[in-house]
């Protein structure tokens, strides 16, 4: 198993440089990064200024490897908007995102595991017609919309939640509710789907041919093997929450790292977007290293295993 | 010898969504106490399908069994395992019935020690605590042939090899020593050396508990020396019944005769050519009121493409469904 | 009467050729058993000739500002009428026309981005997969790397960095989204390389080529329409979010995620602003969901096998 950690590690290693290098590439996409981050006003003589400033005139291979080394050890420059080092900025809106992500992945489980497991034991029920109903919903339903209507509904014309901000505790229940449909929706998929793949196996009809009651053979033989590719995908989807609220922090005004990016990209301050999608990046990574080997750690074949 | 389980009459179907299977269309037969009894026939016979409808363990949608008795026989008298509710059917299997299967592979859980795997039949059905399980599981583990019980019992599948595996379902299958065990394939997945273990294993198993022993293969070659009586399925029926030197001596169906006629014999020093039996299995969602080996069969006539021939006794105690046997002379 | 002689060899499959006719009865067959799909089909159907026939089923041009007549209700609320069915937008241009343009947008967004992303996923997929070793693992690498990446921040990124226009949208998802489809063909020529039936008729001494046409390729089209499918409707959906934050396609264009963008100012007063876009996406998400599960179902090989 250490094998097997070491080996998730050095790709996760790997892939942090492929998202530094894309990161560095992707703002000299179109060729000249001045021009991307001045307004279009700009004389000449300021955006030749502008350009000595951050280094754009060098090679760029020096720019790169200067890029790297200041990467190293946390320095992504500093954002054009707040003339401070990014890389706090974007960290000290972490929590929030946490926070949102968290509660959202608590609904979503209490939503789709159940539903999923009643729907893969009995398929075909009305519950589990439920499920797949919700299912559909939660794939199709735009998250910025449901955001819009619910706040019309539930903010304004119930008044039971606020409409933005994170001031109160139950602030977080309609941010955290949109963020959790389609994740909700995935998760009660791969559930139901999981837990008809277990009960068609050999190992199921072995246990019944034990004389083994129903119960036992729910808890002890299918849930248990459903539970392991479920754990991985749960923290999958935890990757996606913390990466895509984007829209969701955006239009509740929630203090985490979605709103700050596309505050961002109003101001077109893109040290400042480079900073968040690396260290989102850089977040998710690691959440996918986290489960990896929360897998291992479940699954005996690769806990024992060569 | 006393009976201890009657089959009358099976039919079981599978309603699927490209028609309905007719895969066991009315069989017939009886298991003595502490007899062999071998099933032989190609996939898709009904052999497997009519023991784990005897057991139960046929999915239901799509599958059904739709008639017949299969009485089992105990102190208590006979009781029909197809009419029985799930709570006494859970009694039955692996209490009284034991079942091992094909592919150790996967009818192992994966993510369950093996021993644990064995205990839980063992305090469902004995109602001891676990650490007595422990201490008969080690012993059952050792009865099977693993060697360092006490490590084997923490093992997991994948950690051991495919005869092991197989030695752990057989001891699953024993372990609260029924009155039955039905095998179904056991050594089709396994290494022809392995094989001969088990096949070994299961005579010293049979010969210590006395238990009467269904073994369903599609290998002719391992009846012989194992089994006591042989019922040869095609087509969801049974076409031939009889005990196993009988069969041999003098097999009358022409699908035993074609079996055996494929079958590589090293007794016999004259160099022949393997037969094999052209064409291939029916198609089992088309009903069919005629012999169901006709399409295949050389010596079909007319009368047997009319009328499905009934098991009827040729000699004592071997049955042939066939009316080319009993019109024309076999 | 004489006895009749039988061949051993005749049973009872009988050879059928499958007609063309047979095929579309075994297609009804097949969507009438599940009707969802069949709903799907025809929501998707919907849009598209929403789309295509827009300029005949509505008058009106979504361009056409009338400023007297701005954010009018839809007819069936007070003040509403029937000439603009879904109201009217702050600039006065009729939503309902507008919605039904806005199809074009993320139509053409949708087909021609999965389009582009089926071709170069397959094709690089393909190569990875047929070639193996080396090959395989040095397109395989950086794939995983742009999979394993939080999509929506790049595509943001990218978004944010090349502007507004439709061809940039096209090509933003098409390249970003080739992964996916690389990732699908080469697991589905793994899959199908290794299996007996090819390895068989290579060792018979058919050539790649050969091969790849008569065994590869009819195997790979029944996933990646699948996927196709799913990956249109996600299309769809991406499109809306970025032009909800101003990243898609010049304002002036209708599409329905500028539609939400706008009418998020005015969501408190002007509710519909915001509605008939979203209940637009959300239709024709839940058409392309419901057709591609159905899709995912018939394609399977499972069922495959029983159609020859």
């Amino acid at each position: 198993m250490l094998r097997y950690f070491v080996s998730k590690l050095l790709i996760s290693v790997v892939l942090l440089l492929g998202v530094l290098t894309l990161a560095f590439f992707m703002l000299r996409m179109t060729g000249d990064p001045v021009a991307l981050m001045m307004s279009r006003d700009a004389s000449p003589e300021e955006m030749e200024a502008f350009r000595e400033l951050m280094g754009f005139n060098r090679p760029v291979s020096v720019q790169f490897l200067d890029f790297l080394s200041k990467a190293a050890v946390g320095n992504f420059g500093n954002s054009l908007h707040y003339g401070m080092p990014a890389l706090p900025l974007v960290m000290e809106r972490l929590p929030a995102t946490v926070q949102l992500a968290v509660i959202g992945l608590l609904m979503a489980i209490l939503i789709g595991v159940p539903l999923g497991l009643t729907g893969g034991l009995n398929p075909g029920s009305p519950l589990d017609s439920l499920g797949r109903f919700w299912g559909l919903l939660g794939q199709s339903v735009p998250s910025f919309w449901l955001a819009l209507l619910l706040i019309l509904v539930f903010a304004v014309r119930l008044r039971w939640f606020p409409s933005f901000g994170a001031d109160q505790a139950k602030s977080v229940v309609l941010p955290a509710f949109v963020l959790s449909l389609a994740v909700s929706s995935q998760i009660l998929r791969m559930t139901r789907s999981t837990v008809l793949e277990v009960r068609g196996e050999d190992f199921v009809r072995t246990a019944r041919s034990k004389g083994l009651n129903q119960a036992t053979i729910y808890l002890k033989h299918i849930l248990r093997n459903v539970a392991i590719p479920l754990v991985s995908v749960i923290g999958v989807q935890f990757g996606y929450m913390l990466g895509g609220s984007i829209y969701i922090e955006t239009i509740f005004a929630w203090p985490g790292m979605g709103q700050l990016l596309s505050q961002a990209i109003g101001w077109r301050d893109f040290p400042l977007v480079q900073a968040l999608a690396i260290f989102t990046s850089v977040v998710v990574l690691a959440l996918n290293l986290a489960t990896d080997l929360a897998y291992a750690l479940l699954d005996p074949r690769i806990r024992y295993g060569k | 010898m006393a009976v201890i389980l009657e089959v009358k009459d099976l039919v079981t179907k599978f309603y699927t969504l490209d028609g309905v299977v007719n895969a066991v269309n009315g069989v017939s037969f009886t298991l003595d106490e502490g007899e062999t009894l071998a099933v032989v026939g190609e996939s898709g016979s009904g052999k497997s399908v009519s023991m784990m409808s005897v057991m139960g363990l046929i999915s239901s949608p799509p599958g059904k069994v739709e008639g017949g008795e299969a009485l089992f026989y105990t102190s208590q008298g006979a009781r029909d395992l197809l009419k029985l509710s799930p709570n006494e059917m859970n009694e039955v299997r692996g209490g009284q019935i034991g079942f091992v299967f094909q592919d150790p592979q996967t009818s192992l859980n994966p993510i369950l020690k093996v021993g644990e795997q064995i205990s839980e039949s063992l305090m469902k059905h004995l109602g001891i605590n676990a650490r007595d399980a422990r201490l008969r599981t080690l012993e059952l583990l050792a009865e099977v042939g693993i060697s360092d019980p006490e490590l084997r019992y923490d093992a997991y599948p994948f950690q051991m090899s495919g005869g092991m595996r197989q030695r752990v379902m057989i001891a699953i299958a024993v372990a609260c020593t029924p009155r039955i065990v039905i095998a179904d394939e056991p050594t089709t997945a396994l290494d022809v050396t392995i094989q001969a273990q088990i096949v070994n294993l299961f005579k010293q198993l049979r010969a210590k508990m006395g238990v009467a022993t269904i073994w369903i293969t599609h290998d002719l070659g391992l009846v012989a020396g194992l089994a006591d009586r042989v019922l040869v399925m095609y087509g969801g029926k049974i076409m031939e019944a009889a005990p196993v030197d009988l069969l041999y001596d003098n097999p009358c169906h022409p699908y035993t005769i074609g079996l055996l006629g494929a079958l590589p014999r090293l007794d016999i020093h004259e160099a022949k050519r393997l037969v094999s039996i052209d064409g291939a299995p029916p198609d089992a969602t088309i009903p069919i009121n005629h012999c169901p080996f006709a399409w295949r069969c050389t010596h079909a006539f007319e009368h047997c493409w009319n009328e499905n021939p009934a098991l009827t006794n040729v000699e004592e105690a071997h049955q042939v469904a066939c009316f080319h046997v009993f019109e024309k002379g076999g | 009467m004489a006895s009749k002689t039988f061949s051993p060899k005749a049973d009872n499959r009988l050879e059928v050729k499958t007609t063309f006719k047979d095929r579309l009865a075994f297609l009804a067959r097949l969507l009438w058993r599940d009707k969802g799909g069949t709903i799907g089909l025809i929501m998707f159907f919907i849009v598209v000739f929403a789309a295509v026939f827009a300029p005949v089923i509505t008058a009106r041009d979504p361009l056409d500002q009338d400023l007297i007549n701005s954010k009018m209700p839809p007819a069936w609320e007070e003040d509403g009428s029937w000439e603009q069915p879904f109201g009217t937008d702050s600039l006065g241009r009729d939503m309902f026309s507008r919605i039904l343009y806005g199809a074009r947008v993320s139509l053409t967004v949708g087909f021609f981005g999965v389009l582009i992303a089926a071709t170069l996923g397959l094709v690089i997929g393909a190569i990875a997969g047929y070639f193996g070793g080396r090959v395989d693992s040095l397109i395989m690498g950086p794939i995983n790397l742009i999979l394993a990446m939080p999509y929506l921040l790049f595509v943001v990124f990218i978004a944010a960095i090349l502007g507004r226009s439709l061809l940039n949208v096209i090509l933003i998802f098409g390249i970003t989204d080739s992964p996916i489809f690389a990732r699908v063909a080469r697991g589905e020529v793994l899959r199908i390389r290794e299996s007996a039936y090819v390895e068989s008729a290579i060792s018979a001494g058919a050539r790649s080529g050969r091969v790849i046409f008569d065994h590869i390729i009819p195997n790979l089209i029944g996933p990646l329409i699948t996927l196709a499918t799913f990956e249109m409707s996600a299309m769809i959906f991406y499109e809306a979010g970025l032009g909800f934050l101003g990243l898609s396609v010049p304002p002036d264009v209708p599409s329905w995620g500028n539609m939400l963008a706008e009418g998020r100012k005015y969501l408190v007063n002007d509710h519909w602003l915001t509605t008939f876009p979203g209940l637009a996406i959300m239709f024709t998400s839940m058409g392309m969901n419901l057709a591609g599960d159905w899709l995912r179902d018939v394609l399977d090989p499972r069922l495959r096998r029983s159609r020859k």
